[in-house]
């Protein structure tokens, strides 16, 4: 058997189609037994006809495919009545195919796609009526470079009862678009739909690619995977930790852990020509391998790095200023983290011990665990520690593997992998589920191929998309002057939501 | 006081506030552990600030557009009024402290009603909690003045700050004044940790959500007020502290002032940058703590003035 892989893949002739009442049934037994739905979308299937797809990920890891085929105008009784961790799912599974979830508490579209758009007025906020309740509404154009997004607040003065998010307005039409362009060139549009995830997104896609072909990656092409990754965990945790030392008006830690990702962006680049990784993971292997010069080069950053790191964190975190500003703010209880079925590093913030790199491990995982990391408060604080000491294990593991002579990273002498190999055609009527831990959480793409092997749909999913809803617990009854840290401590993304 | 001196103080209250944000900006740069730009940007900013055609909402009334003006000529009155320079000012006449205070508080009438007459509810909230805070300081520079008024016996602001060194009791006193005037500086002139002059986060804003509308001229009016409260504050400790009369010794006494202001404007400069904002529900006690601390001032000179 071996570790559980990050990709499963089912033959889709042989999958039992449910019924949808029995798929809904069926899904609702397996929440209740603690398993966690990790996706569920769904596809036309002729004219008339929806597939379904639902992924559950048991406590022990393995993952589970249920299918259901039903008519498109067919109702559900609402799974998020009693499971509100499948409330957003049940959302786009509605606004993607017309299933309709009855009974669904909140029954909007999440993005306003396609002949939706014009649409929005039909769905109104929700409201809190009251003599000296006052409506604010953020975005969705911003004062400063982030993405669209619209935040209604229902205030008592300083204090929100209620943030309602409503998104869509990045809406490019991926999924579409993933369908349309040629297979081996999608990996560059794939980098792109949440830039700042590039190579969670490619891994996972490359991945995907490789099951579906029958392509055998080698272990020095997964180690170098591996490290871009956590370099680009390092950087991005980096630039949230720059945003909310700003936020909080604290600048040295501002200006020091800018500078740190610098380092960290700038070393990506010495490695593979572009600071976000863009280009160096494709179907097959990695364009750019590890070898010593660069490999020395790396330690000699990392080195420097840490010191620093650790200089500045003990800076910000026995700063009493920055300890009254982040405690205590914008908590997310460890039960409310399970309920609405947080993911990645805002569940572990919250003390949901869940990450995909140790419940589906793989080889490179397997052979080089890296430590899960929790905290318990759930508060500001919370996921900034939390993203402190993630830095830390993922420049420790990456140390490590440099660190190791014995374990090559490029095609040297001293190695007879190839780093990047030609994928043939993909199987055909197959769908595969690919997962890599992003620095936001898991990225998961679903791949479904038709008889001739063409891809027939591809879905992707963002962390984001779920743990959009926890920004939204976080803030009720705070104060809205703390909003922006709030936001800022989750660091979610609106295209990758957007799709 | 000579017509030099007074000339010096019109000349110091028109340049100090470019000068004073230079300072303050080029303190937090070194910081950072950047050079920081230059000390006079700032006044080239307001200058680009003036070249540019203004834009107005189209909701708008006559006192958004008077706004910025008013709250400039009010904060240009407030500067001739307090003594900078220490026992003169170029308006001069009983019980003007209390002017000085309410041409203030006009300023910050304006500055609230031109927000609020855009109609956005981010600059309401900021107006809201710019009056809210205000409530709260307002009695610190009241009880302040009072402790002078007794120590002193004069009736003029210069006069009483003028003669205040004189007081026995001063030199114990010295500290917490200038306590005082430093937290409402950094109330008047939207400094952190009360306010963070830098942050694009409309929501946790005071004073720059307010002036959001204003563009152009207007916001240079608006920005170069808000220095000119940080320089009257800078100014009105340097008068404290000043080892030499400028009546008798102009030269070394305006060189001191302009080296404790510079000094005020580096104090600024290295609390911003060693400490974060206060939560906003803090703000409060931060400033209510200089109100109590000047009240308690007054009641130690009360106390020493009725054994005497």
């Amino acid at each position: 058997m071996g570790p559980n892989k990050p990709v499963v893949m089912a033959v889709t002739n042989e999958l039992t189609i449910m019924g949808l009442d029995d798929w809904v049934g069926q899904i609702g037994l397996r929440i209740a037994a603690g398993e966690r739905v990790l996706t569920l979308f769904g596809r036309a299937d002729g004219n008339n006809h929806v597939i379904a797809t639902a992924v559950l990920q048991a406590t022990h890891g393995r993952l589970a495919i249920l299918r259901a085929r039903a008519l498109r105008t067919d109702s559900f009784d609402a799974l998020t009545t009693r499971y509100p961790s499948v409330q957003m799912f049940e959302r786009e599974l509605w606004e993607q195919t017309g299933l309709t979830p009855v009974g669904h508490p909140w029954l909007k579209p999440v993005r306003y796609e396609a002949d939706r758009q014009q649409t929005m007025h039909a769905h109104p906020f929700f409201s809190v009526r009251g003599e000296e309740i006052h409506e604010v509404g953020v975005g969705p154009i911003h004062a400063s470079v982030i993405e669209p997004g619209h935040f209604r607040f229902m205030c008592h003065g300083e204090q929100v009862h209620h943030l309602e998010l409503q998104f869509g307005y990045q809406h490019r039409g991926v999924e579409a678009l993933l369908l349309k362009r040629p297979l081996l060139s999608l990996s560059s549009t794939v980098e792109s739909i949440a830039g700042d995830s590039s190579i969670a997104y490619a891994w996972s896609h490359c991945a995907a690619l490789e099951a579906l072909s029958d392509t055998q990656v080698s272990m020095t092409t997964e180690r170098v995977r591996g490290i871009a990754l956590e370099l680009e965990r390092v950087a991005m945790h980096l630039s949230t930790l720059t945003g909310l030392a700003t936020d909080i008006a604290f600048l040295q830690g501002g200006a020091t852990y800018g500078r740190l990702r610098t380092a960290i962006i700038n070393a990506t680049m010495r490695l593979c020509g572009s600071r976000f990784g863009r280009g160096w993971l494709r179907p097959g292997g990695v364009r750019f391998g590890i070898d010593t010069k660069r490999r020395n080069d790396l330690l000699v950053t990392l080195a420097d790095f840490s010191r620093d790191m650790a200089e500045i964190n003990d800076l910000m975190l026995t700063s009493h200023s920055v300890q009254s500003r982040l405690k205590g703010i914008g908590t997310v209880s460890h039960q409310a983290a399970a309920d609405i079925g947080l993911v990645g590093l805002s569940a572990r913030a919250s003390g949901v011990a869940i990450d995909m790199r140790s419940s589906l491990p793989g080889r490179l995982y397997e052979s080089h665990p890296l430590a899960l990391l929790t905290e318990e408060t759930g508060d500001c604080w919370a996921r900034m520690q939390l993203r402190m000491w993630e830095v830390e294990e993922s420049v420790h593991w990456v140390t490590h593997l440099l660190d190791t002579p014995d374990l090559p990273l490029d095609d040297g002498e001293d190695s007879d992998d190839d780093l990047l190999t030609a994928i043939g055609p993909l199987w055909h009527d197959t769908l595969c589920i690919s997962i890599r831990e992003g620095f936001r959480g898991p990225v998961v793409q679903a791949l479904e191929t038709r008889a001739d092997g063409q891809l027939v749909h591809y879905k992707v999913q963002d962390p984001s998309l779920v743990n959009w809803f926890g920004l939204t617990l976080a803030m009720r009854d705070s104060e809205i002057s703390d909003f922006p840290i709030c936001n800022k401590s989750f660091d979610l993304s609106y295209c990758g939501n957007d799709l | 006081m000579s017509t030099v001196t007074l000339l010096i103080h019109v000349v110091m209250m028109l340049t100090m506030p470019v000068l004073m944000v230079g300072w303050v900006n080029r303190t937090k740069s070194l910081w950072a552990g950047r050079r920081g730009p230059g000390l006079l940007q700032s006044g080239w900013d307001l200058l680009r600030l003036l070249h540019k055609q203004p834009v107005f909402s189209v909701v708008i009334s006559p006192l958004f557009r008077a706004g910025a003006w008013v709250v400039l000529a009010a904060s240009l009155l407030a500067a001739l009024i307090a003594p900078m320079l220490g026992s003169a000012a170029p308006l001069q006449f009983s019980h003007d402290f209390i002017v000085f205070a309410y041409t203030l508080g006009l300023a910050r009438l304006f500055l609230m009603l031109s927000a609020l007459d855009v109609g956005s509810s981010f600059e309401g909230m900021g107006a809201a909690r710019e009056a809210a805070f205000s409530t709260f300081i307002e009695p610190a520079l009241f009880l302040l003045i009072g402790t002078a008024c007794l120590a002193t016996g004069q009736t003029s602001f210069a006069s009483l700050i003028g003669h205040w060194h004189q007081a026995p009791d001063f030199p114990w006193l010295v500290a917490p004044a200038v306590a005082v005037l430093f937290v409402l500086l950094q109330a008047e002139a939207a400094r952190v940790p009360v306010d963070d002059p830098l942050t694009h986060l409309e929501l946790t804003m005071v004073h720059e959500v307010m002036i959001l509308d204003h563009s152009g001229p207007e916001l240079a009016a608006m920005q170069f007020a808000g220095a000119m409260k940080m320089t009257i504050y800078a100014g009105l400790i340097a008068a404290l502290l000043n080892p030499f009369d400028v009546s008798t010794q102009p030269f070394a006494g305006v060189v001191a002032s302009l080296l404790i202001m510079a000094g005020v404007a580096v104090a600024v400069g290295c609390v911003e940058s060693l400490t974060a904002r206060l939560r906003m529900p803090y703000v409060p006690y931060y400033l209510m703590g200089a109100s109590v601390l000047a009240a308690l001032c007054l009641g130690a000179t009360t106390l020493l003035v009725v054994r005497t």
